[in-house]
């Protein structure tokens, strides 16, 4: 399979009265074609930013990608210029937000936000534009598209603005559309049903995913790979099952065994991760998660610990990683 | 039937509390002068448990079930349209308010969202102290500053903290902020609404900690409402599962997640995710097709039929009632075993 984007060396920061704080600080990773990528961490380790970075959506200033190529397709996105970026953004790359109330306009009609990007990058006619986004909307499962197409977002419940916003992603047949926290604001069964379809949609078109959550569960079933970030850098990734099965990063480690679980039998405690993530201001040096790791030496102190490789596909960075490796 | 009595019957002094047939419609008005109830929104309908002491009772549901709207009934935030809660034997919805505010000392809440259920004017330090004056607990300054001081260490923060402001805390910070001033007043019981949703996962399990080590210490009873199951199943003795305004289950903790009876229970089950691809690729998955249908406007019999994966024409003709089928075992399906041949039913 063709590598579809290659994310090099990418740092993103904003400059802010308080000091420079460091979002996204030396990201590496590839995407193939038609796989599905998780991007995972907590809150302000960055993971959000990187995907905006690609879309070139960081509000500047105070942001700013000040190093690092996003090679798209074979073309560097961050070397293009504002009109050839606004040709890529939503027809070859489109994105579905967190919150599908905010980021639907509440005064245009649905059928008016499905029909703008059509009309804009395919070049398509008032009407035609009308009859593709009623298919568009019946694919994504919203029953009754020929009337639901007039309405207004407030009209629409969660799941189904979520499904009106995946039906826009979709529209273009773009190459790959990143996600970023799908289903953080729907309940659980309707997060089934949305993480179902949009697992369904990306296999039957070949659409490359990058799922951004903070939830380890949401992504264990869907994505091939999986990547977990902290304070702006990217600290272990491989394929799905090894970082579920072997993490190697303590961090990794700590967020998988502080969740308690349905298919385990009940533990007495829970084993959370002390302490809090860094202020991404002052990173401290070594490895940023070192104040919090049990497994830490005096070494962490001294320096950033690199993404070392593990097995096929698997890295994680840290010094005690192969001390991490399962008793069994 | 003498196992059905201990189990289920218990007796009345075990209860801490026991909620009957609990109704919260609020009314939807049309009219600008004259505002004119037009409709009700049956956000709790019918609603009947009871917590023992010294237990957790975990409520969960998804959003818009009601859950919240029974948690803040049962501490009167709320007046009920109907019903009784029964509080160390006293039905609170027959009280004024003046003599509902020494219960209150009894009752307290730790609220979903940590950024804005804190004042930010006030320092963390007044946050917490606040109970202390309203309810005339401390009865000098120096009492005061050690009582608050003594809170701060409770709920692991630092005692020179007490002079900061929310903004200045992470959200696991400001969660600890609204358990410390919770417990300023010694209560026997408290509600917690979604205390842990707004949290990072790595947070989340340090505050379930603190929840637990805190009923341990000072042997409290929760209300636990949360819409994350496995939390839910962490931390509850018993669990009750409401949808659309009604309990559809309740049971043991291990019960419910181990043999779970209304088709509603197993569905959020098996929509969980699991953080592990080889077992969650392994269990069965039921997908509950539509969404929760509008308050305002509930299916006719059962609320749940719509939706359900194993409707029978009958569930079409009324709600069923909540009865036991198995010992200490809730459930309201009529297609449940046992449910048609009713043995005790609750409250």
């Amino acid at each position: 399979m063709a590598t579809l984007l290659e994310v090099r060396d990418l740092k993103t920061y904003f400059f802010t009265f308080g000091g420079v704080v460091k979002a996204v600080d030396g990201v590496s990773y590839d995407l193939e074609e038609g796989e599905t990528l998780g991007l995972v961490g907590e809150s302000g380790c960055g993971k959000s930013v990187s995907a905006l970075s690609i879309m070139r959506l960081i509000p500047d200033p105070p942001g700013k990608i000040i190093e690092g190529e996003i090679i798209f397709n074979g073309e560097d996105l961050l070397k293009m210029s504002p009109a050839q970026m606004r040709r890529i953004r939503g027809h070859q790359i489109s994105m579905v937000f967190q919150e599908p109330m905010t980021s639907l306009n509440p005064v245009l009609s649905v059928e008016r936000q499905l029909t703008e990007t059509l009309q804009l990058h395919l070049g398509m006619s008032r009407s035609d534009a009308g009859r593709e986004a009623v298919r568009r909307l019946d694919q994504v499962g919203i029953p009754d598209p020929e009337r639901r197409v007039k309405q207004f977002p407030h009209q629409f419940s969660g799941g189904m603005r979520q499904r009106v916003m995946i039906a826009m992603a979709l529209s273009c047949n773009p190459r790959l559309i990143i996600a970023d926290e799908p289903t953080t604001a729907l309940d659980v069964t309707i997060q089934a049903q949305i993480l179902e379809l949009m697992k369904g949609l990306s296999r039957e078109y070949g659409v490359a995913l990058i799922v951004i959550t903070h939830n380890l569960g949401v992504v264990a079933r869907y994505a091939d790979r999986v990547n977990i970030m902290y304070a702006g850098k990217i600290i272990e990734r491989g394929n799905a099952q090894e970082i579920y099965r072997d993490p190697r990063h303590p961090y990794t480690l700590g967020l998988l065994n502080s969740v308690p679980r349905l298919d385990l039998p009940r533990t007495e405690k829970l084993d959370p991760i002390e302490g809090q993530p860094p202020d991404l201001v002052n990173i401290p040096l070594g490895c940023s998660f070192r104040e919090r790791c049990r497994y830490a030496i005096d070494q962490c102190a001294e320096d950033t610990p690199p993404l070392e490789h593990i097995a096929d596909g698997h890295s994680s960075a840290c010094y005690v990683s192969k001390q991490l490796a399962p008793a069994s | 039937m003498t196992q059905l009595q201990q189990n289920g019957n218990g007796s009345q002094q075990d209860f801490l509390l026991e909620v009957q047939n609990l109704k919260m419609y609020f009314p939807v008005t049309a009219g600008i002068f004259f505002q004119r109830a037009v409709a009700d929104i049956k956000a709790v309908d019918d609603v009947s448990f009871f917590v023992k002491k010294g237990e957790t009772l975990g409520l969960v549901g998804e959003s818009g079930c009601g859950k919240t709207t029974t948690g803040r009934c049962v501490l009167q935030l709320y007046k009920p349209t109907a019903g009784k809660i029964m509080f160390h034997g006293v039905d609170l919805c027959t009280l004024n308010n003046r003599n509902m505010r020494p219960m209150r000392r009894q009752m307290q809440i730790i609220f979903q969202d940590p950024y804005s259920s804190l004042n930010p004017r006030m320092t963390a330090g007044s946050i917490i102290g606040e109970p202390l004056v309203v309810h005339g607990l401390a009865k000098s300054k120096a009492e005061y500053k050690e009582r608050v001081g003594e809170l701060l260490d409770i709920v692991g923060l630092n005692r020179y903290m007490a002079d900061r402001f929310p903004h200045e805390f992470s959200g696991g910070q400001r969660q600890r902020i609204g358990v410390a001033r919770a417990l300023a007043v010694n209560p026997e019981f408290m509600v917690c609404d979604e205390p842990v949703s707004a949290l990072d996962v790595s947070i989340q399990a340090q505050v379930i900690n603190l929840l637990e080590d805190l009923q341990e210490q000072f042997s409290l009873t929760y209300l636990f409402i949360a819409h994350d199951l496995s939390v839910v199943r962490h931390i509850s003795d018993r669990v009750a599962v409401m949808y659309l305004g009604h309990i559809v289950e309740i049971a043991d903790r291990n019960d419910i997640y181990a043999d779970p009876l209304h088709p509603y229970t197993k569905a959020l089950l098996s929509a969980v995710p699991i953080p592990d691809p080889i077992i969650d690729a392994q269990r069965e998955r039921i997908l509950l097709s539509g969404e929760v249908p509008s308050p305002l406007n509930p299916p006719a019999g059962c609320v749940f039929h719509p939706r359900c994966p194993s409707v029978s024409p009958e569930c079409m003709e009324e709600m069923p009632e909540v009865r036991e089928v198995k010992p200490g075992h809730w459930v309201s399906c009529i297609n449940v075993p046992g449910y048609g041949t009713p043995s005790y039913q609750l409250a």
